[in-house]
């Protein structure tokens, strides 16, 4: 049988990817448009619907960004909603273990994977940003050398709460007036650098005992909290050849841990246009991509690579002479970093835009956005296909470019390419997400240090 | 003359607020862990067309001793978290209010501010919050934060625990106010998309906070767009002179305990004075009294049901809220009573679920419209018009149009 494609759909998210000016664009935050894009993904047998968070308005050049969406749900309340309109679809949130503490935030997994009778799934974040900070009492940020032990620690911490409760703890026997096995359930005592703590779990074992875990991130740093505690990680999609190191680096790690290569998952997120020729296909795609970047999103993008002020600059014009300013700090705020040597990546635009006559604008588009798979529905499923089949991810988390209704077509005209092609299921065939994964019952860790 | 309705609100905890319920109810022992046992008893609310529903919820195990576990197996133990039962409600009903417990003494102001104002939107401006503060130190423990000291309950008015009390309270006041400015921090209007400007929001109608306090400051905006509340109904449990003055400053709603009709009226007096000296400018508190409800159709069927539930207890029921044990037509006329006193509602606590609930939604509701004193049917809109109070413009809004 050839590998079986993962499948997940992320929510149309707070960035330029997001295009709110088509007159098919709908709201971004009404629960109708999350409830369409999760029905279209259970449809389409998916295997979960992904949330990011931002836990504060990005700002450029001191003041809130204006040009993209801005505003959302909160993730946790919004998945709990989404157990109600869904019977299989995994429901996976991104929740920062920056701002929350293990007791609550395993609690809410918990209460999540109860209410959605085992669908929930966790990606991990983190954030060295004081910025975001300000909004917490906690405060201030964590140093970044950090990032990754508080993650690795909060996983393990949660899961230790996870499996506090034994198995088949309530047993409601009425005559012999016992409701549990055991005296005071839950008990846990996690002693660590970055947490310690101890007491009663509330909640008692979950469906999935251990909800999914995510985690995005790619350095290597990254790679090694992925390999040694998730159960999937969310990438970047590349090239084939791209994939394909990074499947190989990232798999090659697990045994270390004594974990199988099928325990960790490779699933890029991924964009995607469809035309009914290969031609309308990528005219669409130009046409997106314009949609993605107006006159004043390219500039905003140009003074990322620049920090500089260029809003006197004409976005059809020519790029600004003078080089990215380092030195000072990052003009852009509440966004990951993205060029690691901003005067060399200046120099290539300005030597690009010179060969292809190109000014600012239609320079941004040819640098950045370029949609993953572009082509008829066929081509899309070929591609997808030979992506995975050659190890270069075991899945996507497709990112539509319109809320609600961009996952649509995907689901009605790929979907049923792949289940031809037999390798996408066309029925559900278990009932946790971590069924639809083929993860396996959940790996104690062991009630280390508890009393 | 016609007499005004009262507002029926239905507390939900567990299998029943008595301790041995579970030992009587006919839902499975694990059946709260479960969205359809929830889902049934909200739905029978619902038919019933009461106001309100509410979820507790506390950051520690259930225990009859004051701080920490208890080591007993006869009774329930564990509980999901109730902002995501209200969640999960949501697009299950259509017009109940849904009004979860949450702690604000170990939790972030940001993290509740947004988890109820997406309550809000994903229920159609049906959410409520009841604040609450965690003194125990067996939830300090699961933190790992701050340090409480163990103290006796029955030394209520030792000095260091009427100072801690004291700050906890505080501090939940403090929390309140993050909450509501992040609420107000996009006005109602703040979404534009505006094509040839490229501007999807109007940054002028987005507010920082700049909240600074004793134990948190906090920056804002949220990142929650305004609700369709505005600002979800905020509701308090007060037993005393402080958290009626916290009700005052910072709840729509306030769940008082009294144990008779004077009790009541007194009560009611209090609150007004409390509302008085903070210098209270928002609508009225609404007013709701609480009771432990068992009821059965006969008097004597209601006694031998809450004697057999004290005995598989192993003593008498104790509880803040004063329990009423008879029929429904006794409870309408002792509602009908307390009315008069000037309480506004009812928050009832149903001994047994689902059957003390049962009892409410089919007994009680027709005895009290009978007696003219409840609606039939909603009105329609949100939790606020149901209760009779205004949406309150953006604080914000009001700033710049001043």
């Amino acid at each position: 049988m050839p590998k079986q494609i993962i499948l997940a759909a992320h929510f149309p998210g707070v960035n330029n990817t997001t295009v709110w000016s088509d007159p098919d664009s709908g709201s971004q935050i009404d629960f109708s448009s999350f409830v369409h894009l999760a029905r279209t993904a259970e449809r389409g047998k998916f295997d979960f619907f992904f949330l990011a968070e931002g836990l504060r308005l990005r700002e450029q050049r001191g003041r809130i960004h204006d040009l993209d969406v801005v505003g959302r749900p909160d993730t946790l309340t919004l998945l709990a909603a989404l157990a109600s309109v869904t019977s299989h679809l995994g429901l996976a949130g991104t929740l920062n273990a920056t701002f929350r503490e293990p007791y609550e935030l395993a609690r809410q997994l918990a209460s999540l994977d109860h209410l959605s009778g085992g669908r929930a799934a966790w990606n991990v974040v983190t954030t060295s940003d004081a910025f975001t900070g300000e909004n917490f009492r906690r405060g201030g940020y964590l140093d970044r050398s950090l990032r990754y032990e508080r993650a690795a620690e909060f996983v393990r911490t949660a899961r230790e709460l996870w499996e506090s409760w034994p198995a088949e703890a309530i047993v409601g026997d009425r005559d012999g007036g016992r409701y549990v096995t055991e005296a005071d359930p839950g008990a846990f005592a996690h002693h660590g650098d970055q947490f310690d703590i101890a007491g009663h779990f509330t909640v008692p074992r979950s469906p999935q005992v251990h909800p999914v875990i995510l985690q995005a991130g790619d350095s290597p740093d990254g790679r090694e909290f992925a390999a040694s505690s998730a159960d999937a990680i969310f990438s970047r999609h590349g090239t084939l050849e791209d994939g394909q190191e990074f499947y190989r680096d990232v798999k090659s790690r697990l045994a270390r841990y004594g974990r199988h290569p099928d325990d960790l998952k490779i699933i890029p997120g991924v964009t995607f246009v469809l035309g009914d020729t290969d031609a309308e296909a990528q005219e669409r795609a130009h046409h997106i991509r314009r949609q993605q970047v107006s006159p004043q999103t390219a500039i905003l993008l140009l003074e990322q690579l620049w920090n500089r002020d260029l809003s006197a600059y004409d976005p059809d014009g020519p790029l600004p002479a003078v080089d990215p300013d380092v030195s000072a700090d990052a003009i852009s705020r509440g966004r990951a970093g993205m060029y690691p040597d901003p005067v060399a990546t200046a120099r290539r635009w300005r030597a690009l835009a010179e060969e292809k006559g190109l000014g600012i604008r239609d320079l941004i588009i040819e640098v950045t956005g370029r949609q993953s798979f572009v082509g008829t529905p066929r081509q899309v499923a070929d591609r997808m296909d030979h992506f995975v089949q050659s190890d270069a991810a075991d899945g996507f988390i497709l990112v539509p470019h319109l809320t609600p209704g961009g996952l649509d077509r995907f689901v009605d005209q790929v979907v049923p390419l792949l289940q031809e092609r037999g390798v996408f299921r066309t029925e559900y065939t278990g009932t946790t997400l971590r069924d639809h994964l083929g993860l396996g019952p959940a790996r104690p860790v062991g009630r280390v240090g508890a009393a | 003359m016609t007499e005004k309705t009262l507002h029926l609100a239905v507390a939900l905890d567990g299998l029943g607020w008595h301790p041995a319920a579970w030992r009587l109810s006919r839902a499975g022992a694990s059946a709260p862990l479960t969205a359809r046992y929830w889902a049934a008893l909200a739905g029978e609310a619902e038919r019933a067309t009461l106001d309100l529903l509410t979820f507790e919820d506390s950051l520690d195990l259930q225990s009859t001793r004051p701080d920490g576990p208890d080591g007993r197996v006869d009774q329930l133990r564990g509980r999901l978290d109730a902002v995501q039962i209200a969640a999960r409600l949501a697009p299950l009903t259509r017009h109940i209010g849904l009004v979860p417990t949450t702690s604000t003494t170990h939790t972030e102001p940001f993290h509740l501010a947004t988890g109820l104002a997406t309550l809000d939107h994903l229920s159609g401006g049906r959410a409520g919050w009841r604040p609450r503060v965690s003194a125990r130190r067996a939830e300090a423990g699961h933190f790992g934060r701050r340090e409480f000291p163990a103290w006796d309950p029955t030394r209520l008015d030792d000095p260091e625990v009427v100072r801690l009390v004291g700050d906890l309270i505080a501090e939940a006041g403090d929390a309140v106010e993050v909450v509501r400015r992040l609420w107000d921090s996009w006005q109602d209007d703040a979404e534009i998309r505006d094509v040839a400007s490229g501007r999807f929001v109007d940054r002028e109608r987005l507010h920082y906070i700049d909240f600074v306090g004793r134990w948190f400051s906090v920056k804002g905006p949220s990142i929650v767009p305004r609700s369709p509340q505005g600002q979800p109904v905020v509701a308090a449990l007060a037993h005393s002179s402080v958290p009626y003055a916290f009700a005052a400053r910072h709840a729509d709603v306030v769940f008082v305990t009294p144990t008779d009709a004077a009790h009541a009226a007194a009560i009611v007096a209090e609150v007004r004075a409390a509302e008085a000296a903070v210098g209270r400018t928002e609508p009225p508190l609404r007013v709701f009294a609480d009771l432990n409800v068992l009821l059965d159709e006969s008097p004597s069927l209601a006694r031998r049901r809450g004697a057999r539930l004290d005995e598989l207890h192993g003593r008498e029921f104790r509880s803040d809220a004063t329990a009423f044990t008879g029929t429904a037509a006794d409870l309408a006329d002792l509602l009908a009573t307390w009315q008069r006193s000037g309480v506004d509602g009812f928050r009832l606590r149903p001994a047994v679920l689902p059957h003390d609930l049962t009892l409410i939604t089919r007994a009680l509701v027709p005895a009290l419209r009978g007696r003219g004193l409840f609606r039939v049917g909603y009105p329609g809109g949100t939790l606020r018009d149901l209760l009779g109070l205004p949406r309150p413009a953006s604080r914000y809004a009001v700033a710049e149009t001043a």
